[in-house]
């Protein structure tokens, strides 16, 4: 960009406490007209916070927000709205009970009286085809029965909507988490589109090779404060990741050659219900396999019924020892909100955690302090409840009930969504190692680079496997080929 | 249930047979209704007439309106335990102060709407469970109940009466009320575009804050709602029972609350059906009937009213699974 950037919004040494924590300390950020700005940093480096902040729906406790040249007083979501600022959140904002074109309405103040439903049907349907062409996603479908890929695409494309209120930034948290690699990409440019006519956008994502390729500019964050900010071209994956205080780009490739196949015993066999030609998805003992796709293809499903079919007969599944899940949608599978981290991460091996017929506190404070330090869960107090961990260290904790237990076998549904680098670089080593010890994981990721971890992958399209690759035969074209054989829309 | 849309002619069939279990979910309470029906015209044909239907049904009016009384407050996920005691102290009220004092007694109903949007104002912003609230607020009612009317007695206003027994030509009038209050509370909450934003407000509360909505006025707004519901269910049951008796709608919280349930709503999630809601509640009213038509003694009826909740439950479970098995 030539001459001065012009400023949208800016912030001025915003803070925010929550109790003792604090989220952002003293944060000076910008956000410029016709500019991308990506914002990476660790969870809980105030990312979100920060967000909530822009979006007015956290008010800061110190500092200034500085919108077009004036500082704003009682900045608040409808004063937000009204000057052009639009959010993405992190965790979907969409009333599942709801239909598509009530979500839009909910947007808009200004959509209402007779035929408002239409109106806000055909604002919501022009953008959705507009930005995800052959988007199968009908106005009038209640949110509630959409996939959770479906739910992203319309709350992204509902931000982008526009009535009364001019869009001046779109701020976009982890809006991919959830998209497989075509979608992602559709969205990604849209925005460089939006970005064309003179508007602004926010994009978060942990995805660094996102930010590195979408982002006209790269802020890094750092225990709520701002710890590096250039342009993109600037920095490349090792610098982004150093910035962040992960650790120094270690290369993801583990050390460990694959172990040829059949020379450990079968512990799964599973055939897709769809699988017309005799294909079927095998794991030996101490080995990774990948399931990978465009998202909801098939992959959940079979990992649901290989969990099914470890406690009672299911067809065209063999699986020979207990089974464990890290569920994917963390939010409503996995966590019990209510409970503290101990006990839910204890909730999986209750039976070991007994004396007598009670649950021993003893035993389960000694089980979650030997899983907290394996694991590295940051917390004072794993009595705490379990909402008050950040969303990366939830998810650890998630692994954690699953290792812990006596389970031989560990499925993960796309456990990682919404991680960061360091959190996911820690897991990988755990999966490694418990891999090297015997047990077997399977694996269903939406990220290309989670496969590499893997010794065996399956690609599934349509609910059946269409490719089996060897790990030297894995390579991301071959992935995105499979996977989008002879289907013109997904 | 909100799949039913004047948008486009061409893709309300397409959408009708992409969603068979909202369909099928959304004629359950339609068809328990109508077996019910059946079945009182097997046992006794002569109860299908313009006279017999309006004896049979016009109770079923109060109930209708006390089940859309709860409807509201469950679509913000919470429960009124207080409805049933409520509609006892506007009966009582209605005939007494009301019959007597019109302007007091209206004073005093209108009153006590305010104290339900107040309810609904403080279980928002103290975040207390509605039920313990709404506990409180049933022995509230009651006592205040007393106060007003310690002997049963007391008269409805004359045309408090009239109105309950209008007798309009074709259609009996508990059937015409039904459809007419059905059709209003549907308008109101599943058509109009403030409709979504409280339906909203129980589906994702915070979804609806941060688009710059305010939960507060949701909440009060829905209490009040129940409030005047409240207060219209205990007039018609006064108009049609001509005296009162402090533990006149003793039974309405627990009606009040299958009904709207047995119409398909769901107690979290803003999940309602205002014309299930009435279907379910008049399938009650007559449920009574049909047992004692069948001979059972009243002694059983409340658990025969039990096993038809049960049974329609289980339906709407069961068409529930067999569509997640296919999907």
């Amino acid at each position: 960009m030539s001459g001065l950037p012009v400023d949208i919004v800016k912030l001025d040494g915003v803070e925010k406490h929550f109790g003792a924590v604090r989220a952002l300390a003293g944060v000076d950020f910008a956000a410029w007209v016709g500019e991308c700005v990506g914002l990476v940093g660790h969870n809980g480096a105030g990312k979100s916070t920060l967000v909530h902040v822009l979006a007015g729906t956290l008010i800061p406790d110190q500092g200034q927000i500085i919108i077009g040249a004036e500082p704003q007083k009682d900045y608040a979501v409808v004063l937000a709205q009204k000057l052009g600022i639009r959010c993405v959140f992190q965790e979907l904002s969409l009333c599942p009970n709801l239909t598509v074109a009530e979500n839009t309405r909910i947007l808009h103040s200004s959509i209402a009286g007779w035929g408002w439903r239409r109106r806000a049907g055909g604002l919501i349907r022009g953008k959705l085809d507009e930005i995800f062409p052959g988007h199968g996603i009908s106005a009038d479908a209640v949110v509630g029965d959409l996939s959770i890929g479906k739910r992203q695409m319309v709350e992204v494309a509902r931000a982008f909507t526009i009535t009364e209120a001019p869009l001046h930034l779109v701020i976009l948290d982890e809006p991919t988490s959830s998209l497989d690699s075509h979608r992602a990409s559709q969205l990604l440019s849209h925005v460089r589109r939006v970005i064309a006519t003179g508007a602004g956008c926010v994009l978060i994502s942990h995805l660094l090779g996102e930010i590195l390729e979408y982002a006209d500019r790269i802020v890094v964050m750092r225990d709520g404060k701002v710890v590096a900010a250039d342009r993109a071209s600037a920095f490349n994956r090792d610098k982004l990741v150093t910035a962040m205080g992960g650790v120094a780009a270690s290369k993801m490739r583990s050390t460990k050659e694959a172990v040829p196949r059949g020379t450990t015993p079968v512990r799964v066999r599973a055939r897709p219900a769809k699988q017309r030609d005799g294909i079927e998805l095998i794991a030996h003992q101490g080995e990774i396999v990948g399931l990978a796709g465009l998202s909801g293809h098939g992959q959940t499903e079979i990992l649901l019924s290989i969990f099914k079919g470890a406690s009672r007969r299911v067809p065209g599944i063999k699986v020979t020892d207990p089974v464990a899940l890290v569920a994917g949608d963390r939010q409503t599978d996995g966590i019990f909100p209510l409970w503290s981290i101990a006990e839910n991460v204890g909730i999986r091996s209750i039976g070991s955690l007994r004396s007598g017929f009670l649950i021993s506190p003893e035993l389960e404070d000694r089980f979650a302090e030997r899983w907290r330090k394996r694991i590295n869960i940051l917390t004072l107090s794993m009595r705490n409840n379990i909402l008050s961990l950040s969303g990366g260290n939830q998810q650890k904790a998630l692994f954690a009930r699953a290792l812990g237990s006596e389970a031989k076998i560990v499925l993960m549904d796309d456990p990682m969504r919404g991680v960061d680098i360091s959190t996911k670089l820690e897991v990988y080593d755990l999966i490694r190692s418990e891999a090297n010890a015997g047990r077997t994981f399977l694996w269903y990721t939406t990220e290309m680079e989670e496969l590499e971890n893997c010794d065996h992958v399956y690609v599934f399209r349509n609910r059946r496997i269409v490719a089996d690759l060897r790990r030297g035969e894995l390579n991301e074209e071959r992935v995105i080929q499979s996977s989008f054989e002879e289907v013109a829309q997904s | 249930m909100s799949s039913v849309n004047g948008a486009g002619a061409v893709r309300i069939p397409l959408a009708a047979f992409k969603a068979p279990r909202r369909f099928l979910r959304a004629a359950l309470p339609a068809l328990s209704f109508a077996l019910v029906l059946l079945g009182i015209a097997w046992l006794n044909p002569r109860a299908i007439s313009y006279f017999g239907l309006n004896l049979m049904l016009n109770l079923g009016i109060p109930v209708t309106l006390a089940t859309i009384a709860q409807m509201f407050v469950i679509t913000v996920n919470d429960l009124d335990l207080s409805i049933g005691t409520f509609v006892s102290f506007v009966g009582c009220v209605a005939a007494t102060w009301l019959r007597d004092y019109p302007l007091f007694g209206s004073a005093v109903l209108l009153g006590s709407i305010c104290i339900y949007a107040l309810v609904g104002a403080v279980i928002y912003l103290r975040n207390v469970p509605s039920i313990v609230v709404t506990l409180g607020m049933l022995f509230v009612w009651q006592g205040l109940a007393i106060l007003v009317l310690p002997k049963p007695g007391g008269k409805a206003p004359a045309w408090l009466h009239d109105l309950m027994n209008f007798h309009t030509p074709y259609v009996p009038f508990p059937i015409i009320a039904a459809i007419a209050i059905a059709a209003l509370v549907h308008v109101g909450v599943m058509r109009t575009s403030y409709g979504a934003i409280l339906r909203g407000s129980g589906g994702n509360a915070n979804a609806i804050a941060r688009a710059g909505w305010s939960l507060l006025k949701t909440k009060v707004m829905m209490f009040a709602l129940a409030g005047v519901f409240g207060v219209l269910s205990g007039l018609a049951l006064i108009g049609l029972a001509t005296s009162a008796d402090a533990n006149i709608g003793k039974g309405y919280t627990l009606l009040s609350i299958a009904g709207v349930i047995l119409g398909g709503g769901e107690f979290v999630g803003g999940r309602v059906s205002p014309i299930g809601a009435v279907i379910g509640a008049l399938t009650l009213t007559l449920a009574g009937t049909l047992l004692n038509f069948m001979r059972i003694s009243p002694d059983w009826q409340v658990g025969a009213q039990g096993a038809i909740l049960i049974i329609v439950l289980a339906a709407r479970a069961i068409i529930n699974r067999i569509d997640g098995r296919t999907a």
